[in-house]
């Protein structure tokens, strides 16, 4: 890959996984919200793709099909079930509104990229540039987790968390070893599989999905 | 070249942007009706027929509320006036419209936002309850769109160096590349939510709808009857073939004369009119299969619309 291709490819990709994070704000229904976070898993893939063919390291791009088939396919799968299983799949009533949340989004994006200035002027690489990006998903999941009632809104802030360190460390560092990502990828799914396991918990028990609900304990 | 032929040149290089957009406009709304109407399984009216409205509507009688003052009666001509300056000057069929230099987005959007404003204006001068409730949830809807329309500006100007649009255009036709990139492709996301909302389309307003609670730019322009009503929506449907065929040559930018030329303007405006069509139809086919929002989920949209300019805006800045 020539040089101005591959830096806005790279680009286009870092941007589609913002833009996703944005769209789990911005939409109301789950199911939307589940399908914004498998396209943001595949362009996480994409991301280690690009790299790994760029730097010629098979092991990154073992890494991007292995991120490719777990946050692409296999959690949203997870999280579409509890979303499909549950009838009042919107987020109704978040506790920041939707318009200010947005905002709060824009902010926390400026945020991300005041704070990252000393960051990426360590990282001499053109995909050191695109760090910024990376460390607005993970505010914006943060933010996500705390405005947001439903259990699988929680999961999904939790997992844009995990998707903003994995492309902050794919972009920051020349690929991250496979056993570390291994082990993060496999870390990520087995806290969905938990997270599941207890929605399903939750819906059979109180018949809402809505954390605020569960304050005290029950006999 | 002397400077007579010059001038001569301009004129009518801005008098056929006018005449193709004022005529193709009407067309477009015919164009969008028809297929919303073969969508929903109706055969629906000719597409010239809001050209014949028009016709009707000039041979009308002036028709004008006792109480209206000279604002009500200048404020469809306004209207007019604003779209037809900026389709004059706007890069619509070549990359050198006559006074390009002073095309700025800034600028086009703000004489822009003066017609909406002397519209608002004229629906509020006559008293009337709906006149008052029309003006206000459209100076609402538009005070939310303003800010994302400029941010979305500002996220185009900064990788190009500049805000002039004939070279925001002539650059997406010089490098391809530079529409590809996010910054391109998320300042133009929020300009397609804007223009929904700005020209009363769907999700925003549906403009086939006299019901009293949900209208918006028909209750603005319940009082106007006759040749003023024909001024407005010629003014109305000028607007939103400008803003389509902005927004369609700053995406796809070829067929655009990029030279002066008879030969390559002639193909600019038959490029135009295809483009823009392609566009009408687009928009009308999602009208089909969506339902208006609840006025107060309408902020919702267009937040959503600014973060997405704010995103591109930071995007822009975080590459340079």
């Amino acid at each position: 890959m020539n040089g101005p291709a591959y830096a806005s490819t790279l680009e286009l990709m870092s941007g589609v996984i913002l833009v996703c994070a944005v769209v789990t704000l911005w939409r109301r229904s789950l199911s939307a919200v589940v399908k914004a976070l498998a396209v943001q898993g595949f362009a996480l893939g994409a991301v280690a793709l690009i790299l790994g063919i760029r730097q010629h390291d098979a092991v990154l791009i073992v890494v991007a099909c292995l991120v490719m088939a777990s946050k692409g396919a296999v959690i949203p799968t997870l999280l579409g079930r509890v979303v499909t299983s549950s009838p009042t799949g919107r987020e109704a009533s978040p506790i920041v509104n939707v318009p200010a949340s947005l905002v709060g989004a824009a902010a926390l994006t400026f945020l991300a990229y005041g704070a990252t200035q000393p960051v990426v002027a360590l990282i001499p690489t053109t995909a050191g540039r695109f760090v910024p990006l990376g460390f607005a998903t993970l505010l914006i999941g943060f933010f996500s987790m705390v405005v947001r009632r439903k259990a699988v809104s929680q999961i999904v802030g939790l997992l844009l968390v995990d998707n903003g360190i994995a492309l902050v460390a794919f972009l920051a560092t020349a690929g991250v070893p496979l056993l570390v990502e291994l082990g993060a990828s496999l870390d990520v799914l087995l806290a969905v599989v938990v997270l599941r396991v207890l929605a399903a918990q939750m819906w059979s028990e109180f018949g809402v999905l809505d954390l605020d609900q569960l304050r005290e304990l029950r006999d | 070249m002397t400077g007579f032929e010059e001038v001569a040149g301009a004129v009518l290089v801005a008098g056929a942007q006018i005449v193709t957009v004022a005529v193709g406009g009407l067309l477009l709304v015919g164009v969008m009706r028809k297929v919303r109407s073969r969508l929903e399984g109706r055969i629906g009216p000719p597409v010239r027929q809001p050209l014949l409205d028009l016709r009707k509507l000039f041979t009308k009688q002036r028709m004008r509320p006792e109480e209206a003052s000279w604002v009500f009666v200048a404020a469809p001509v306004v209207l007019v006036a604003t779209a037809m300056v900026v389709v004059a000057i706007s890069p619509l069929a070549t990359t050198r419209p006559p006074l390009g230099q002073s095309a700025d987005f800034f600028a086009i959007v703000f004489v822009l936002l003066l017609g909406s404003v002397s519209l608002a204006l004229g629906a509020l001068d006559t008293g009337t309850p709906f006149g008052g409730m029309g003006s206000s949830r459209a100076m609402t809807i538009g005070a939310l769109a303003e800010p994302a329309l400029l941010v979305a500006i500002l996220a185009m100007s900064i990788p190009a160096h500049t805000s002039n649009l004939p070279v925001l255009v002539h650059m997406g036709l010089a490098h391809p590349q530079m529409i590809a990139s996010p910054e391109r492709i998320l300042a133009l996301g929020s300009f397609v939510v804007i223009i929904l909302a700005e020209s009363g389309r769907l999700p925003v307003d549906n403009p086939n709808t006299h019901l009293e609670l949900t209208m918006i730019h028909e209750a603005m322009v319940l009082e106007y009857a006759g040749p003023d009503l024909g001024l407005v929506t010629l003014g109305e449907s000028m607007r939103l073939t400008l803003l389509l065929g902005l927004l369609v040559n700053l995406l796809v930018p070829w067929g655009v004369a990029d030279r002066s030329g008879a030969v390559s303007f002639v193909i600019g405006l038959g490029a135009l009119a295809g483009k823009v069509a392609l566009a009408g139809i687009a928009i009308a086919t999602f009208e089909v299969f969506s339902g208006k929002l609840r006025l107060f989920r309408v902020p919702e949209l267009l937040a959503g619309g600014f973060v997405l300019a704010m995103l591109g805006a930071v995007t822009a800045m975080v590459v340079r």
